[in-house]
């Protein structure tokens, strides 16, 4: 009886992808990358969820938009987890994420130079290597950074020198 | 949402013992803390709107740190403590932080070089605290160093911007620097239960990273045109809860409405 109303993990998936991030509504929680499983534990619906940041102001409201969501599709038990490890990285922000993200006015992060944890700026001056951040409204590279830390602690501040837009990175953590 | 596996519980407190860990703990989680609450009192007063919300972010990945750290050290003291209580709920004494941590945040360039003195240090200490024996610490400090490595970076950027700069600010860099110093000692020196911790391989020596630590410190103060003093007088205490008054002013502030209305929640 359970088993045969109980939702499929692909459709629990489903239904997370439909979910907007609360800061930046143009991507989902999948394509961010934070649901790290969804596994059904008996007649428990276990949902594993990966902080952005440790002090990310909206993760307290994710798990409410999870659970609101999952509950009213009818999912009565349901368990949802903090997991750190492994530490959320932006290289698991999905393709389709990263195309939203420049449509939606944020550079997307630069792919390839989260690892390890050193900073991707870090990396650029230890081996002379520059980032390039293009403007996600021309597409020019020649910007220039003005903060370290943006609107929210994963974004920095940029400007465009040909258009002349200041923008938002999402920074490579 | 609070998820901290039983079974590695039972296996890190067989290596040490419980009060050493709480502790450790403490130690990190109350320098987080402090730091991140003397941070957060530049919110709306910074010199320029982008250094504003900069120092805001830090302060808020500092916080957040914390509600880690703290998390752990309740559930190894076992008697129910939430990292909140542990935040609002204790006095003076009974906070670890380093005493640099809760130093008066001064003009600008005092508050990036305290900074970028404590970052240099913090991504160290996560460095070796991501490799402990206790996965529990090993992911909070996984976690919390890709963080602090934009601290540091940023820190940096700033201490040689401002040392290298004009008169002015290279004066108010070197006085900050001064001012500081007998504050950095503090967080290399060793006692019974850092050994503890050392031995069991939960936390790293403090002794132990101060080479690294000092590496960055006289790169980034060459960098900066500034002189490093040769002084190695340093204040302690900090670490077993013996306090400037400072601390008593920021707890004041920081624990006003759990202490007038315990138990308020919005
Ligand atoms: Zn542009």
């Amino acid at each position: 009886m359970v088993a045969a109303t109980r939702p499929s993990e692909e459709q629990i998936w489903a239904w997370l992808s439909e979910l907007p991030d609360p800061e930046i509504p143009v991507i989902s929680l999948t394509e961010l990358g934070i649901i790290r499983s969804v596994e059904w534990q008996d007649d428990t619906l276990v949902v594993k969820v990966t902080p952005t940041y440790s002090g990310c102001p909206a993760t307290s409201v994710i798990n409410l938009d999870i659970e609101t969501a999952l509950r009213r599709r009818g999912v009565r038990k349901l368990r949802l987890e903090r997991q750190l490890t492994p530490p959320w990285t932006t290289d698991w922000i999905s393709a389709e994420g990263r195309e939203k993200l420049r449509a939606y006015g944020i550079a997307p992060p630069v792919d390839g130079t989260a690892a390890d944890g050193v900073a991707a700026g870090r990396i650029a001056r230890m081996t002379g290597a520059r980032v390039t951040v293009a403007c996600p409204r021309c597409g020019s590279t020649d910007t220039e950074r003005i903060s370290q830390f943006g609107s929210t602690p994963c974004k920095a501040s940029y400007r465009c020198q040909d258009c002349l837009e200041p923008f938002d990175y999402f920074k490579c953590i | 949402m609070s998820s901290l596996p039983e079974m590695t519980h039972a296996a890190a407190t067989d290596r040490v013992s419980r009060e050493a860990l709480f502790e450790g703990l403490l130690r990190i989680g109350d320098s987080a803390l402090i730091l991140g609450h003397r941070v957060s009192e530049w919110c709306g007063h910074a010199p320029a709107l982008e250094e504003d919300i900069a120092l805001a972010n830090v302060a808020l990945d500092l916080i957040g740190q914390t509600q880690l750290w703290l998390e752990l050290a309740g559930t190894v003291e076992g008697k129910g403590r939430s990292a909140d209580d542990l935040a609002y709920l204790r006095d003076a004494w009974d906070f670890r932080n380093l005493l640099i941590c809760e130093r008066p945040n001064g003009d600008f360039g005092h508050t990036l070089m305290r900074q970028f003195l404590f970052d240099a240090y913090h991504h160290e200490l996560l460095k070796g605290l991501s490799a402990s024996s206790d996965p529990r610490v090993a992911e909070i400090a996984a976690k919390a160093g890709k963080e602090v490595a934009y601290h540091l970076e940023r820190s940096s950027d700033l201490v040689v911007r401002l040392g290298d700069g004009t008169e002015e600010s290279h004066r108010r860099m070197q006085e900050a620097l001064e001012a500081l110093w007998p504050y950095t000692g503090e967080m290399f020196l060793r006692d019974d239960k850092d050994a503890e911790l050392a031995d069991a391989g939960i936390a790293p020596d403090p002794a132990s990273l101060r080479p690294a630590w000092e590496r960055t410190v006289r790169e980034v103060m060459t960098d900066a045109t500034l002189q490093v003093p040769d002084s190695t007088f340093a204040h302690k205490g900090g670490k077993q809860g013996i306090h400037s008054e400072y601390l008593g002013y920021i707890l004041a502030e920081m624990q006003f409405l759990q202490r007038a209305y315990p138990g308020a929640s919005w």
